[in-house]
Formats: C-alpha cells, structure tokens, sequence
C-alpha cells in the first residue's frame, strides 16, 4: 500500500458511531515495547537505529492485522505527507522528528506501530468512540504477533522496560479523547482537571501545542504505568470516564435549561462565522466547530451531523488544508482555504433547530 | 501554614505553589514563574524527569554524575539530564536511585500485568537444554558417539535459537 492510497482513505477516527457515546470521540491505548540487549532510541548510534527499524519493519509486516497495510520509512515521506499522519494521530511528533524512524498503518487506520520514537516500538490502537476493552484486546493480540518475531525487554519485577520510568512496567496508557463544552462552557474544567490529577488520571488539550485546549478536546489517560494488570487499570479509567461523561452531560443540560437563549446565541453565532468568514486560523476553527459539534450532539441538528463535523475537525487542520489545495501555502493562505473549505461545508448543513433540543 | 515566599530552587520570589498527592503522601514544591516553566511544572503530564523538583527524586547523588551503566555507557547524571535512560540495561544499573522515583510515579514495584510469551518460551527453552546436556553427558559416559554427536548439534541449535530469537 502506498501512502497516497492511505490518503484518500477516511480515518477511523472520523466513521459511524454509536449515538450514545458522542461525548467520547476517539479511544486510544498504546503500548510502549523494546528489543531486549539493544539500547534505546534515543541513546542508539546511527547504524544501531537501522537494525531496530529493520527488525521492527520485520516483525510488522508479519501481522496479520496489517496485512495489506502501509509500511514505511519516515524519510521516504514529504514533509506534508508526515505532518497529515501526523493530523490523523497515525504518528507521534517525535516520530516524524525522529531519525531512522519507520511506521506501519493498518489500512483502516485503526493500528499504527510506530518504531524508533521514544521506544523502539509504540504500538497504538485507535477506536471512534469509547471502547477500552475492545481497543485493549486489539492491542494485546497485534503485540503478541510482534512478539513471534522478537524479542522484548520484559523484567520479572519491572515488567516491560521502557526508555522512560513513567512507562515502565504495562508500557501501556490508554485515553479517551472527550469533547466537554459544556464542562469549559461553565467553567468547571479547572475543577475537573484537578479533581483527576489527584486520582491518577491526567488530562491535557487535544488540539494544538502544550496544553491549549481549542475545541474544548480534551485527552485524558492514566499516569500509572507500573503496580496495576492492564484489565485494572482499565476498569478505574473507565469509571472515571464515565463520570466525566455523566458530568458533561449534566452541564449542557444545565446550559440548556438555564441559559438556553444564550446557549443557542452562541451556536449561532458560530454557525454564521463559519459560514461567512472569509480567513479562520485553526483555534478559532476548533472552537467554532466544537460549539457546531454540541449543536448536533443536544439535537439541534440531526445526530448524523456530528459524523460531518468530526472530518470537518480533522479537514480543518493546517496540513490537510495543504495537502487538499496540493501546494505548500503560507499560513495566512491556509486561513484563507480553511474558511472556503468551512464555507462550503458548513452551508450544507441542514437548518439549526433549536425546538428539537434534548429533553 | 504560610507557604514559602522564595522560589526553592533560585531566590526570586515563589508564584507558583504545586501541591500533588502521591500514594496518598502530600508534595508540595515552590517556585518562581521561570523555574516554575523550566521544570516543566505546568506540564500536564505531571511528572518532570530530567528536572526533578528540588532534586528529591535522586536521593544521595550529590556529585551529579552517578553510577555509568555497564551495557550501555549511560551515566545517571545523563539520564537526569534527558529524562530518558540509555538500554534495558540502565535499570540494573541505576537500580539503587531508580527505585525510589518509581516509587513515587507508580502504584507499586511490582509489575502485575502481561508477560511476554516468550519469556515462557525462553524458560522452556531452558529446561529442554538441560535435559539434552544430561543426555549428552551419558551418551559419552556410555560410549554412544553417534548418539552424542546428534545430542550436541541439537544443543547447538537449541543455543542459536535462544541468542537470536527474532529469526
């Protein structure tokens, strides 16, 4: 499979899901291996990189579950190409900074292993919606396919050992990327993000650099890597899950019944930015779409349109923009295709209606 | 209590007060706004390596260079500086200042989650190298040449496979 065919393919991250669980937009659980007797990434000489990547590649292209899938070497891709994989959470940052880096894709885009990033391998599992067990079980079997064909550093006390201690151990971290504008919308959030750093659970923004949280996406995943069996700390994360689900729910419907006409102000608004602008930078895109996103998810839209939405939240980004205008453009161009790109998009959606609202 | 007015690790005064609860023991750090930045304090994932807070996490390394790891060549004191060790090896090695950090990052010392398959594979790999070499030796002690020569190509392979298990 070549990267171009990839391409064309939509993500996982942007199919049909459950209506229940549009709070959850995509599940994500890594898990962080590495070749016993080698050194890690970071610390690895040039030629050391080579072997692990071609060791790693080795093993890959024997997995069943990426059969037919993409198997490269990050140098053999342009700078967009990257950057798109990038925007599609398929790599890390550090991957496509990395040297002798290399990265298989299943070709539904729901496994990546990423190999020579922090560790030799990141083997990642992405899911729409909220599935821990499922993108778990997924995650298990693909590493024991790997493991047919390698060798891991596994300590009997440590478990599996990781270029970083804060891996150590399950090498796993699960999350779950949430959507709570209703949480941001009445400043909870604060209260919220403190509320779980003090249970283990850490929360960062989802879009953009550190901890910036445009869109009101948030990721949120375990600290603890090492003491717990992964089903264990599975099962916390997903109590706490749902109570953050629980709790967003319950501050839109606040927002719904208290504030209403501001609430349905406020999406319209966004909606008539959307479609009118003539430049939009990517924050302000995310926080528009995010405030169409809660629209769609009360009712205000029919419920498909949220499916519409999320691609609109991936299209949006700067390196799709270039790629789907096929030139490198300079950032105030990109501002410029995303609001014809939103434009467009956004007028075909259906009419707002604000009497349908969830009950 | 009043909370400190100085930065801990320069004298500016202290802006940023961090209170984290650890397994259940209460840590709180000072600091002013740019070592607050550089410690990476404000980033979220909560846990700053390669620049511990007040140094706590490195109990009894006060010359700053640490013990070097044998299979790697990584000295501790570049561990802290990167925050990221140089080979598997590294845990042996820095073991003794290790385990207190891993202490504070995670529920237990234990690991209580997978274990490869191979490592079960490797066991018995083991044990059936041992129930050849007992075969062998009583080959040659009762004179069965052929027999002994078969028994030690088969502990030869046997040892191939376990050196190099990803062919």
């Amino acid at each position: 499979m070549q990267i171009a065919d990839l391409l064309r393919i939509p993500p996982e991250t942007s199919r049909r899901q459950r209506a229940d669980s549009t709070v959850v937009l995509i599940t994500r659980l890594r898990l962080a291996r590495n070749l016993a007797s080698l050194p890690f990434p970071g610390w690895a000489k040039a030629g050391q990189r080579n072997d692990i990547l071609a060791a790693c590649q080795h093993a890959a292209q024997r997995v069943p579950q990426l059969r037919n899938g993409l198997h490269v070497s990050l140098s053999d891709l342009s700078d967009t190409e990257r950057k798109i994989l990038f925007e599609r959470h398929l790599i890390s940052k550090e991957l496509s900074e990395s040297r002798g880096a290399g990265v298989s894709i299943s070709r539904d885009q729901s496994v990546s292993v990423m190999i020579n990033e922090e560790d030799h391998i990141r083997l990642q599992v992405l899911r729409r919606g909220f599935d821990l067990k499922k993108s778990w079980n997924t995650a298990t079997e693909i590493d024991d396919e790997l493991e047919k064909h390698l060798d891991f550093a596994f300590h009997p006390q440590l478990g599996y050992l990781t270029s970083c201690p804060t891996n150590v151990g399950t090498g796993m971290r699960a999350s779950a990327m949430m959507h709570l504008p209703g949480l941001v919308l009445a400043g909870h959030m604060e209260k919220v993000v403190r509320a779980l750093n003090q249970v283990g659970i850490v929360v960062r923004g989802f879009f953009g650099e550190g901890s910036e949280a445009s869109g009101s996406m948030f990721q949120i995943s375990n600290q603890h890597t090492l003491g717990l069996a992964e089903p264990d700390i599975l099962k916390k994360l997903s109590k706490f899950f749902n109570s953050i689900i629980e709790q967003e729910l319950n501050a839109r419907q606040v927002l719904l019944e208290k504030e209403h006409t501001k609430t349905c102000d406020k999406i319209s608004r966004a909606y008539g930015i959307l479609a009118h602008a003539r430049l939009l930078n990517t924050a302000e895109a995310m926080n528009l779409l995010s405030l169409l996103r809660l629209a769609s998810e009360v009712g205000f839209y029919p419920a498909q349109t949220v499916e519409t939405l999320d691609r609109l939240l991936i299209e949006a980004q700067p390196n799709h923009i270039e790629h789907a205008v096929g030139r490198s453009i300079e950032p105030n161009q990109r501002d410029f295709f995303r609001a014809g790109l939103l434009r467009e998009q956004v007028s075909r959606l259906p009419a707002l209606d604000f009497s349908a609202g969830d009950a | 209590m009043a909370e400190p007015s100085q930065c801990q690790l320069c004298s500016q005064p202290a802006t940023v007060h961090l209170t984290q609860i650890i397994n259940n023991h209460v840590h709180t750090v000072h600091l002013c706004e740019a070592c607050s930045m550089n410690k990476g304090v404000t980033d979220p994932k909560g846990f700053s390596l390669s620049a511990p807070l007040g140094g706590a996490a490195f109990p009894g390394d006060k010359d700053g260079s640490g013990p070097t790891c044998p299979s790697c060549g990584q000295r501790f004191s570049q561990f802290k500086d990167q925050g990221r060790l140089g080979c598997p090896g590294c845990y042996e090695a820095f073991t003794g200042s290790l385990m207190p950090m891993l202490a504070d990052m995670h529920h237990s010392l234990q690991h209580a989650g997978k274990v490869p398959l191979r490592q079960f594979g490797r066991l018995a790999l083991t044990q059936k190298a041992s129930e050849l070499q007992k075969e062998l030796e009583l080959a040659i002690r009762e004179e069965r040449y052929e027999d002994a020569a078969r028994l030690r190509d088969e502990l030869r392979l046997l040892s191939e496979q376990a050196a190099n298990p990803t062919v």
